[in-house]
């Protein structure tokens, strides 16, 4: 770390090894996240690469706010994985798989699992959700809700989409789920200690 | 896991929950703590509670898990 800190070859050194281990973990990553991605091969690693180069960055910019709470390395390597994970949303934000404010809220159910055959048991549910999404959220809250929930697409990509930040987008949805469970609640259908009515 | 319970799940929030900035802020402490078998859940129950509900931050913990486990082998 402190060659890090420090100029001329000792740095450089210091810089290409971090690099070499910033590099095998965001691989790594990159593997573990590839089958979410459906990429792989040359691509994958170029993930990799880029998610590397763009930690070193960061790391080299944040040194002085290293706090000596872990290993250096664990530190260091939380830029990586946060790089691996940025570039996975960023991924998803150039080939979305359904337009983010697409609404069909029939697959709503099955986006919970609920058995199409045993639709007269959780018809009336659905139906006091969809109206508790409708009154209760707010516009922001709502359209959050349909992207991730109703339409499946990825925190960080919606995070990208809505020009936001990943802490502000997950509020928003804390927020809405927060809502929508009272709303349910108010109804019977769920009770407050997290227990359901049936 | 069925619909009902997957939909009560997804509703419940634990008001404990830190959010994503701060969990991403401890997330090098907290995997630490996990990778040597500490109380990380006792000492940081708000990040415990955010990392059990927030997908991205999760995957982001378990990227990370791996990484501190694979260094100390």
């Amino acid at each position: 770390m402190q060659a890090l800190a420090g100029t001329g070859p000792r740095r450089d050194d210091a810089l290409a090894r971090l690099h070499e281990r910033l590099l095998r973990i965001a691989r790594r990553e990159a593997a573990r996240r590839g089958p979410l991605l459906s990429i792989s091969g040359p691509e994958l690693d170029d993930v990799a690469y880029q998610a590397a180069a763009d930690a070193l960055l960061a790391i080299t910019a944040k040194i002085g706010q290293f706090r000596g709470e872990s290993r250096f390395t664990t530190w260091a390597y939380k830029f990586a994985i946060f790089e691996v994970s940025a570039k996975v949303g960023r991924h998803f934000w150039r080939h979305p798989v359904v337009p983010l404010a697409a609404e069909d809220w029939d697959r709503l159910p099955a986006r919970f699992g609920f058995d199409p055959a045993h639709q007269a048991e959780w018809r009336d549910l659905f139906a006091v959700l969809g109206r508790a999404v409708d009154t209760e959220l707010t516009p922001r809250q709502r359209e959050v809700f349909v992207a991730i929930v109703l339409n499946g697409v990825p925190l960080d990509t919606l995070v990208l989409s809505l020009a936001s930040n990943r802490n502000a987008i997950y509020k928003m949805l804390f927020d809405a789920r927060r809502k929508l469970r009272a709303a349910l609640a108010a109804d019977g259908y769920l009770s407050d200690d997290s227990s359901r009515r049936l | 896991m069925n619909g009902w319970s997957a939909l009560d799940r997804f509703l419940r929030t634990d008001p404990r929950d830190v959010g994503c900035a701060e969990a991403m802020q401890m997330l090098h402490v907290y995997a630490e703590l996990v990778a040597v078998g500490a109380s990380a859940e006792q000492r940081y129950p708000g990040i415990a509670a955010h990392l059990r509900a927030c997908g991205p931050c999760g995957e982001d913990f378990e990227g990370l898990l791996a990484a501190v486990c694979d260094e100390a082998q």
